[in-house]
């Protein structure tokens, strides 16, 4: 069994208008996907920006209300408040953010900071917390004079470790990392993956990996979905996914990043024309009429896209 | 947009209908009643109980409140036991007076504000930014009374360019030249304190808003484009510098309707504030009643008010 | 290819001094690049290696009350560096058009496209209100906007965030500058997107034979769209060649570094290479000897110049200072071999 199961998740916010405030219609931020996430392993969430992807991650925190479906962790549907609170799901699974600044209360000394996911599920002494805080930013590689320094004291890549320790203090068993590189420079992004990653081995945590970035998700995960309009056009392994995208969305996606070796540069040019030519002249098909991404056809053990009807015989033959 | 504003009035029906109770009941609570403040001597029990009798206060509540509720809508908002005269009357001739006064001062503060504002925020660091700030931090440090009063002292009794108190002197005629320039010649000096007091936030809110744009992206734009330094202050940075002072001038405006209490008392000037306190330490309901009523609909108008300023001045804005 | 009519713009020795308290420090430090006609040169670096310091340098858009610029910007006879205003009014928009990062930001939330359009032909073309008009919705067509007229009706939070840089692209493009700054001008943007902008400034320089300042912290951009690459680090230039050259012969530890620590083509599970130490702070800089030295402590302080200076490489592929020729990654067998 997998440790988190998402299943027909949908997330739909109001629309009102009209004279009397009524909701008229909604905004279908999610609508209806399903993903499992292991243990110990790294799940990549790739979309652009109003995707979905986010809205996701909030959601298999808690902190975004579900409209519909399940989230079950430890046989347990979390999406509801009441049982999260119960079964103290939080401290089981913890969220990092991109623009680290921000996310970090500017007023709180680190230790503060690190310490508060502590103080609300575990009651420890003075000495345990402080013990247990210089652990911690051990373990991020922090000196432990940063326990007395402000968020806006550290560089960009510094704070994001900083974000990295405070979900870690509850020892979770999943983090929800939404673009938790994005923000930084290249040098600076290379330390914090490579720092994610060690954790990772060293104290079996999974993550859901939220970015934009094709390159870093690529890195990170063997597993991933593609996100377009609130659900999933392509799912399936880094080979699947990199090496034999099926979905048209998965190919433009792939085809518009671009490549450092300038020797294929007219090649890759000419790639992305087609399959932005191919885009436009069959992108009705990859979709119903209202533009809703189409149901996933499993194409193997581990590979299933939104394909039309007609081009899943050509698959399979 | 007109529905929406539609919508808003309507929906100003059951707060108004919910503050008239309140206020009602608030009424009804406080001790004594208007009668017990114009017992003179020689009148016996018997007569006060008469007149109670003849002014409703012996009947329920409720029934006062409907009968209070339904004059009010044909605009009689009663008679006033002090001053034994019809409410209506007696605010609308003071709303007048405070109108003119608001008036007055608004424009006075706008004035005043609007450069100061702009010159502090554009030479940010200079000596007259400095001047600036320094005087309107001390204006918002001193407690509004003391500034009329020292206003009064100073213009009105040591250096006497102004009058004191009241809004003409009767030695003038209405509808004379004379009548007027000495009803403007009353408004100058609260105008000008009340105008000058009310400065301090105005001028913060556009120098901050002038410093930040001058730092926004949109004005550094505008610079790789050629467009002149003056031509960037007035079309891209000033414009946006006052989008907080247009959202604050809907409830600018109404709240100085209302009349300031302590400016009017102060001044002895006949407004709707000076009518306030007057009606309230006299325990005359219907008057009290009537400007409370008055005031939190200024209120909700104010509001109102300040968001269709908005949807006008800023396009990112749109009432539906 | 080097004819002396060509070039477009000639950078030199510039250094662009920011006031910190009572002293100014150098955020580009004696940078020299030229530009040519149809070409697009691209600035490479990281946050702080003052790539975007380099690029207002060129266009004067900074408060001269708080910096210093020195050095020689070049242009039609005329020395951009300390040009009164008046005058680098005429220039901004009309030979140099810039692009900028966060196209919401960089229109005003107030006016309508076609007005923030059209302010540029104002002051820089003696076209009348009807023409101006006309050359908008060309502009507006030209950068790909669909439905020209109503767009140029519109506010800038009405488009979405690809159109709205096409709008910026429209702007800085308004009156055929022969030099546009374009800085960071897809870092906003969604991969799909950036394509098409890139394209666009692809196209653009093609019709109009611009030479394009491209500035950005993207390898992948640059190999996609650059004919010449400058990779700056602490405020100066420590390699610059063709893209051909710098991205197939990366020579400065640098650039190599950079480019090892990119996750890229086919990355396995291995670790990415992580450059030592951070990039120092405008006041932390070092003013003297190699600046990425402290990022390299296995070289010998004996393979860095004293006071570096650009070699060539190969023919028209600079490398600053000496310490690219012993230099080796740690991790790598040459370390081996070095050991020996």
């Amino acid at each position: 069994m997998a440790m988190i199961e998402v299943r027909n998740l949908k997330i739909h916010y109001p629309i009102r208008s009209g004279f009397f405030n009524r909701v008229t219609d909604h905004v279908l931020a999610v609508d209806g996907i399903d993903f499992d996430i292991e243990q110990g392993e790294t799940y990549g969430l790739i979309g652009e920006s109003g995707s979905g992807k986010s809205t996701t991650g909030k959601a298999i925190v808690g902190l975004e209300p579900v409209t519909s479906g399940s989230i079950m962790y430890k046989g347990q549907d979390i999406t509801k408040r009441s049982v999260r609170k119960h079964m103290q799901y939080n401290k089981d699974v913890q969220m990092i953010f991109q623009d680290s600044l921000s996310s970090l209360n500017p007023r709180k000394r680190i230790e503060d900071i690190i310490a508060e996911p502590i103080r609300n599920f575990q009651n420890l002494t003075k000495d345990e917390e402080r013990h247990r805080v210089q652990e911690l930013l051990d373990i991020v590689g922090m000196p432990s004079d940063a326990l007395y320094k402000y968020p806006h004291e550290f560089s960009g890549g510094q704070r994001q470790r900083i974000g990295v320790a405070r979900a870690m203090a509850t020892n979770p068993k999943l983090i929800v990392a939404d673009e938790p590189v994005s923000a930084l420079d290249l040098s600076v992004q290379a330390q914090v993956l490579n720092f994610m990653k060690r954790i990772q081995e060293e104290y079996n945590i999974s993550y859901l990996f939220i970015s934009h970035d094709l390159g870093v998700v690529k890195h990170m995960c063997k597993k991933m979905a593609i996100m377009h309009r609130g659900r999933f056009v392509e799912i399936g392994t880094r080979e699947d996914i990199y090496n034999h995208p099926q979905h048209i969305y998965t190919k433009r996606l792939l085809s518009a990043i671009p490549d450092v070796n300038p020797d294929d540069r007219e090649k890759n040019k000419e790639h992305r024309r087609e399959v932005e030519r191919i885009f436009k002249e069959e992108e009705s098909k990859y979709y119903s009429k209202e533009g809703r991404v189409l149901n996933l056809q499993k194409i193997s053990d581990t590979h299933s896209v939104a394909l039309p009807d007609s081009t899943m015989k050509g698959v399979h033959d | 947009m007109w529905k929406t504003i539609l919508r808003r009035i309507l929906i100003m029906i059951p707060q108004l209908f919910l503050l008239s109770v309140l206020v009602f009941i608030l009424a009804k609570m406080m001790p004594g009643d208007p009668l017990s403040g114009s017992f003179q001597q020689g009148q016996s029990a018997a007569q006060m109980a008469a007149l109670r009798q003849q002014y409703g206060l012996n009947n329920p509540w409720y029934i006062q409140y409907a009968s209070w509720v339904g004059n009010m809508l044909h605009g009689d908002l009663g008679q006033s036991f002090v001053y034994k005269r019809s409410v209506t009357g007696l605010i609308g001739e003071r709303a007048v007076n405070t109108f003119w006064l608001a008036l007055m001062s608004t424009v006075i503060l706008y004035v005043i504000a609007i450069p100061a504002g702009v010159i502090a925020g554009r030479y940010e660091g200079s000596k007259r930014d400095s001047a600036i700030s320094v005087t309107s931090f001390i204006l918002m440090a001193v407690p509004p009374f003391v500034f009329y009063l020292l206003a009064l002292i100073f213009f009105g009794f040591f250096l006497q360019w102004f009058p004191t108190g009241g809004s003409v002197s009767s030695t003038y005629n209405p509808g004379t030249l004379g009548y007027v320039w000495d009803r403007i010649y009353h408004m100058i000096l609260p105008a000008l304190v009340a105008g000058i007091i009310t400065t301090p936030s105005t001028i913060q809110y556009l120098r901050t808003g002038v410093i930040d744009n001058t730092n926004q992206d949109f004005v550094r734009t505008a610079r790789s484009k050629g467009v002149p330094d003056r031509v960037i202050f007035n079309k891209h940075i000033l414009r946006n510098s006052l989008l907080p002072i247009a959202a604050f001038m809907g409830n600018q405006i109404t709240s100085l309707l209302g009349g300031s209490v302590i400016l009017e008392t102060v001044f002895s000037y006949p407004g709707m504030g000076q009518l306030f306190v007057s009606s309230m330490t006299s325990r005359d309901y219907p008057v009290v009643i009537s400007l409370v009523l008055l005031f939190g609909f200024l209120t909700l108008l104010g509001n109102l008010l300040s968001d269709i300023i908005m949807s006008i001045v800023d396009p990112r804005i749109r009432i539906e | 290819m080097d004819k002396p009519e060509d070039l477009l713009l000639d950078v030199q020795h510039l250094h662009t001094g920011f006031r910190l308290g009572d002293a100014f420090y150098d955020a580009v430090d004696d940078v020299s690049i030229t530009l040519r006609k149809d070409e697009i040169l691209a600035i490479v670096g990281e946050s702080g290696s003052g790539k975007s310091t380099l690029a207002t340098s060129i266009i004067g858009l900074h408060d001269m009350r708080n910096t210093k610029v020195t050095g020689d910007i070049l242009y039609n006879n005329l020395n951009l560096v300390g040009l009164n205003e008046t005058l680098f009014d005429r220039i901004r928009g009309k030979d140099i058009g810039m692009i900028f990062q966060d196209p919401l930001a960089a229109l005003n939330p107030l006016m309508r496209i076609g007005e923030q359009i059209e302010e540029t032909l104002v002051y820089h073309t003696k076209m009348n209100k009807e023409e101006r008009d006309k050359r908008v919705l060309e502009l507006l067509s030209q950068v790909g906007i669909p439905n020209p007229k109503r767009t140029a009706r519109s506010y800038p939070h009405e488009l979405s965030g690809g159109m709205r840089q096409r709008i910026v692209i429209a702007i800085a493009i308004a009156c055929k500058p022969p030099i546009i700054i374009a800085d960071e001008p897809t870092t906003a943007l969604d991969v799909t997107i950036q394509a098409q902008i890139l394209d666009l400034l692809e196209d653009i320089q093609r019709e109009m034979h611009s030479g394009i300042i491209l500035i950005t912290h993207d390898l992948g951009v640059v190999a996609e769209t650059a004919d010449r690459v400058a990779v700056m680090y602490a405020g100066q230039i420590v390699e610059s060649g063709t893209v051909m050259d710098v991205f197939k012969h990366p020579t400065h530890p640098y650039t190599r570094s950079l480019l090892r620590s990119m996750p890229q083509a086919e990355s396995d599970d291995d670790e990415l290479h992580v450059i030592q130490g951070v990039v120092p702070s405008l006041k932390n800089m070092q003013m003297k000897g190699c600046r990425f030295a402290p990022r390299i402590p296995w070289i010998p302080a004996s393979a860095h110049e004293e006071h570096p200076t650009m070699h060539e490489v190969a023919p028209d592929h600079f490398v600053q200072c000496t310490c690219y020729k012993d230099f080796y990654f740690p991790d790598d067998d040459q370390a081996a071999e070095k050991g020996e």
